[in-house]
């Protein structure tokens, strides 16, 4: 008896951890909007959202310029992995023997594996010196290498992995049947995978672009190290940029005296949140509807 | 040769290059860290805790930081996975195969992992605010531990999902409980990527910095202490790379070695564990 009743205990206790678990995105959302009400309820959305001038001290809190930051270092790192992450994974997937693909995972994963502060301090002592010396000079521009490129190179190295992984798993999901009939009908390699594979492919492959800018978007220490942290509007890829997890990481300690500096910082973290809760949900869907087709 | 071939060629040869790329970039990573650290690295680095003035060049090491890593990690690992393994015992033995909620927690543990770092460390700061801490090794390892959360359950749940049905089956059929057949077959089948799962974990865990800069603080001293700040690797290499002394900066490069180093062992060990695993498994 005391066994079943130990079961049934389990059981319960069991049920409320995963209830919790399914419950913890709500308490996050709900905690940093709570924190962030003040400075919601002080000034419209649209001036935070749209105002350009940063100067906490004197009660102004626009986001715009990190923003802006966030986006240039994110569609710099998109447009440098996703080509090359892309064509990679149909090498891997669709062209190589057996044995490379299993070669080639380990890497993938070490890659994934290394801490973000050691991408920032790899890119301070190569990207950035090296788009100070070759890179500035050649478009005539006096950078110092602290820059949205240099954000973006790194940041599209750290996002390797992440679309690489999720490309292959949707590569491999498509049925073999399509290839076969695409070389049938004469049909070279490329062109199979050109008209068949990837158009089966295709909400698979966004999803994994998705996860890679998400993942970029929230990424802070790298960036943070080698984008250079100026609160203004980029206008080429050689001029620094703050992104807004920078903004959240380096304004710790002096937050706490300024009225409203807290409230404002979190929201920057709310954020956060709510842009890459909405890419995950949507790719994540993406990505179980299709393995629901396949199982 | 036709347009066709030529289009052939073409694409190939732009895959290999890509291949090669991302390749390339991991081994120049690799191998920059280690130019620049190997000549930077002592025996005081590893065994001695920042003297005064060590921001400014003066004697000492990061020892500080890498017991206060060790110490966070091991601490928000296994807070991970106490909340962990019911989760996925639960998911794979108590509820049914597709079942709606286990769908439905399986998804959010997909999109807990996409959140970004510094968003736990908000979160984990506006946590520890409510219950009146401060910057404290507790504080780090509550934000972290929610950081690896979602990696390690889902990780395990991979694992415990391979368990075959089969194994459940017989034991029901021997007059065990459920809880029974979950700890004691279950567990046991998945023991050792249950392990692997937990390493990954704290690989990941101990390499975060985003998520402890609010939460942990920083410390120049070892103290084991939950309630004092601890000093943690990241940071320490993120602090001695803002410093304008070259000799701190070199610092940093040895710093980033020790770090990478221990990330390299433990994705070494955890393959490792995973062929064992392989191999004992009962098919």
């Amino acid at each position: 008896m005391s066994r079943l009743l130990k079961d049934k205990a389990a059981e319960k206790s069991m049920m409320a951890l995963t209830a919790c678990v399914g419950l913890l995105l709500f308490l996050m959302v709900a905690a940093l909007l709570y924190k962030s009400w003040p400075i919601l309820a002080s000034k419209p959305l649209a001036d935070l959202v749209l105002g350009r001038s940063w100067s906490p001290l004197r009660g102004c809190f626009g986001f715009l310029p990190f923003i802006m930051g966030t986006l240039w270092v994110t569609g710099v790192s998109i447009i440098i992995a996703v080509p090359v992450c892309l064509l990679a994974s149909i090498f891997l997937s669709e062209y190589s023997p057996a044995w490379l693909k299993d070669l080639a995972r380990p890497p993938i994963d070490l890659l994934a594996g290394i801490p973000s502060v050691v991408y920032g301090v790899w890119g301070v002592i190569v990207v950035v010196p090296f788009i100070k010396n070759h890179v500035g000079p050649l478009f005539k521009s006096s950078t110092t290498g602290y820059c949205v490129l240099a954000g973006g190179v790194v940041l599209a190295i750290m996002i390797f992995p992440v679309i690489i992984h999720i490309s292959l798993e949707v590569l491999a999901a498509v049925k073999f049947e399509v290839r076969e009939v695409s070389l049938a009908l004469g049909a070279t390699r490329w062109q199979t995978v050109k008209h068949a594979v990837l158009r089966k492919a295709l909400p698979g492959i966004i999803a994994a672009v998705m996860l890679g800018l998400s993942r970029a978007f929230g990424e802070t220490m790298a960036v943070l190290m080698v984008t250079g942290n100026v609160a203004r509007l980029p206008r080429s890829v050689l001029e620094p940029a703050y992104a807004l997890p920078a903004l959240i990481a380096n304004n710790y300690g002096e937050m706490l005296s300024i009225p409203l500096y807290d409230s404002a910082l979190l929201l920057a973290s709310l954020i956060l949140l709510l842009v890459t809760l909405v890419f995950n949900i949507i790719s994540q869907g993406i990505l179980a509807r299709l393995e629901r087709r396949v199982a | 040769m036709d347009r066709r071939r030529l289009e052939e060629k073409f694409f190939q040869g732009l895959m290999v290059i890509s291949s090669l790329a991302i390749f390339a970039s991991l081994v120049l990573i690799l191998a920059d860290i280690l130019v620049k650290g190997v000549p930077a690295m002592s025996w005081a680095m590893l065994t001695q805790v920042p003297r005064g003035g060590f921001y400014q060049g003066k004697a000492g090491g990061v020892l500080n930081a890498i017991v206060g890593s060790a110490a966070l990690g091991c601490g928000a690992s296994a807070l991970a996975f106490f909340f962990s393994l019911p989760v996925v015992l639960y998911l794979n033995v108590y509820l049914k195969p597709r079942s709606r909620f286990s769908v439905f927690i399986r998804f959010s543990l997909d999109v807990l992992w996409g959140i970004p770092s510094i968003v736990y460390g908000a979160f984990g700061f506006t946590v520890m605010l409510f219950f009146g801490l401060r910057a404290s090794l507790l504080g780090g390892i509550i934000a972290v531990s929610l950081l690896v959360f979602p990696i390690m359950s889902r990780a395990m749940d991979e694992v415990v999902k391979m368990v075959p049905s089969e194994l459940l089956e017989t034991s029901y059929s021997l007059g065990t409980t459920r809880l029974e057949a979950a700890l004691k077959v279950v567990l046991r089948q998945a023991l050792p990527g249950i392990l692997t799962a937990a390493l990954i974990a704290f690989g990941r865990g101990i390499g975060d910095a985003a998520s402890v800069i609010f939460t942990a603080g920083f410390s120049d001293y070892i103290s084991f202490s939950l309630f004092r700040p601890v000093a943690t690797l990241p940071l320490a290499i993120f602090y001695q790379l803002g410093t304008p002394y070259p000799e701190v900066q070199d610092r940093a490069y040895a710093s980033s070695l020790i770090l990478t180093m221990l990330i390299v062992l433990i994705s070494v060990l955890a393959r490792l564990l995973t062929r064992r695993y392989k191999s004992f498994v009962v098919k």
